[in-house]
């Protein structure tokens, strides 16, 4: 095992739901109520139009591989028992892009562009991260 | 009004990159090489009335240029930090001309220095961005092997680039940091196979596809055309640059594929007047084979997707029909930090001085250097030329 803690995300005001909701196995993102465009990550502003009107809306969760990538060496000490990790850019079906795992798949059968929908790791007693698996 | 012609860089000094900083501080190499930078112009310090500094990896902090100034005595008129990553060394060319043609001032110097070891990034991380901190970190998405490792997968899916297309890059570079006394790894060429063999960091990347980090630095001198036909060297006149930003994490860059390198590139190929078929060499920073294969494509020396070709069909070494890297690039030089894009735009001088010794390119009168910051982030392209 490692001494190192696995990073965790540092949560703030504006981001809190996404992680609450997370920690509820649910995902949930931004929307304009003014323009309509999907956001990603959290924020006070939209940053298309710049409006504050911003609403939380549950997504399918459904989405594809954009890209992704095995690492044989840990990018954090935290996360040296992970390895090989998939870390993963996932296009959801709504638009935005969100950095994230591809678990319960053999990096063998891993391409760009599968379907992938979102799961829920809960990692400690405060943190759940977003992770996907192959539909 | 542009700033084609109006200011040139007319000396410059590089540290040899060493694996561990041996006693030197980021401060004490920034002064070394500041004083063998103004000697190399022809010129006193009390002659330099500007500074472009960027703070190190290894000694960051608030207030780096007022440090800089402070060590060594400087009484600048304009004085600055330029923080865009790799791209700083690029973004410092332009913007000392701009300051000068503004007179703002008459001489800028241009430097940077850092230190490297190797527990740095545990003991020591300079800050990132808190949205990556909580929003690509936790995945593994932090440090800049991953992002590069999706980019390359993503063209791969695109454009069918192969593992040995981007091999080429680093086996090229190679032959010219053979010729290259200052490079880190100059004392062996490497073969495809070898870097195919190497060991894989980040699924499609391999060991010798990724710069190994290093102390060191570099510095120039900026000065008007006026002022710089005074000197001892021939002056290499800013005759375009470039700039674009979009994104600072990978994942929420629009394309992975399609960089920012075009946006900056046209712009600085528009007001230099010049054509890619009147280039000589490039400087592509080259953090990763990847980033050499997509900056080809997205300066317009290739068409998009035909990267993994163009490098198969021409030798980028320094003697090659496309010198691309003349200093072996930093995938041999070594990366020094921060200082990292300064090899680039200091072996682009080089060369335009006719000063290239060993690996000296051939009649060369206009190059193209470009500096990246951060996963394709920062993009600042130059065209650099011994005619005003």
């Amino acid at each position: 095992m490692s001494n190192f803690p696995p990073p965790v995300p540092a949560i703030t005001d504006v981001s809190r739901p996404f992680w609450q909701a997370a920690r509820e196995h649910r995902l949930e993102i931004q929307r304009c109520d003014d323009c309509g465009e999907w956001i990603f990550y959290p924020r006070q502003v939209c940053s298309e139009c710049l409006s504050s009107a911003l609403s939380w809306r549950q997504v399918s969760g459904l989405g594809s591989v954009y890209s992704y990538t095995i690492l044989h060496v840990p990018p954090h000490p935290g996360l040296a028992d992970e390895l090989p990790l998939i870390v993963a850019v996932v296009k959801l079906d709504e638009g935005p892009q969100l950095t994230t795992n591809i678990v319960d798949c053999p990096p063998q059968n891993l391409t760009v562009d599968m379907p992938v929908s979102a799961c829920f790791d809960d990692v400690d007693d405060n943190t759940t991260l977003v992770k996907f698996r192959p539909v | 009004m542009s700033l084609r012609g109006k200011a040139a860089i007319t000396g410059f000094a590089e540290m040899a990159p060493q694996k561990r900083p041996e006693g030197k501080t980021s401060l004490g190499i920034i002064a070394e090489m500041a004083r063998a930078a103004i000697a190399d112009a022809g010129l006193e310090k009390s002659q330099i009335d500007g500074l472009l500094t960027a703070a190190s990896l290894s000694d960051f902090s608030m207030l780096w240029p007022s440090a800089v100034v402070e060590y060594l005595h400087l009484n600048p008129r304009y004085f600055d930090q330029v923080e865009l990553g790799g791209a700083s060394s690029t973004g410092m060319v332009w913007r000392a001309a701009a300051a000068i043609e503004a007179g703002m001032c008459h001489t800028v110097l241009c430097v940077i220095g850092d230190t490297w070891d190797s527990k740095l990034f545990m003991n020591k991380p300079p800050p990132f961005p808190a949205t990556e901190l909580e929003f690509d970190a936790p995945y593994g998405l932090s440090g800049a092997n991953a992002g590069y490792a999706l980019i390359a997968r993503r063209h791969m899916h695109e454009f069918g680039t192969t593992a040995e297309q981007l091999a080429k890059v680093a086996v090229d570079q190679r032959k010219s940091a053979c010729a290259n006394p200052h490079a880190l790894f100059g004392q062996q060429q490497i073969s495809v196979d070898d870097v195919l063999n190497s060991r894989m960091i980040a699924d499609p990347l391999h060991l010798l596809e990724i710069v190994s980090p290093a102390s060191g630095g570099g510095a120039f001198i900026v000065t008007s055309a006026d002022r710089a036909k005074l000197g001892p060297n021939r002056p290499v006149y800013l005759l375009g640059a470039g700039e674009a930003g979009e994104h600072s994490s990978i994942t929420r860059a629009p394309s992975m594929t399609h960089s920012l390198v075009k946006p900056a590139a046209d712009l600085a190929f528009d007001m230099a007047g010049v054509t890619r078929e009147q280039i000589d060499f490039i400087q592509p920073y080259d953090c990763y084979t990847i980033t050499v294969l997509v900056t080809l494509e997205d300066a317009g020396f290739c068409a998009k997707g035909e990267g993994g070709r163009f490098i198969e069909e021409h030798d980028l070494s320094w003697a090659g029909d496309f010198p691309c890297n003349t200093h072996g690039g930093q995938l041999s030089f070594g990366q020094p930090g921060i200082a990292g894009g300064m090899s680039h735009v200091i072996e682009g001088v080089r060369q335009l001085m006719g000063r290239g010794e060993q690996r000296q390119v051939k009649d060369a009168t206009i190059g193209y250097v470009n500096g990246n910051g951060g996963i394709m982030a920062e993009q600042c392209g130059l065209i650099l030329g011994v005619e005003q």
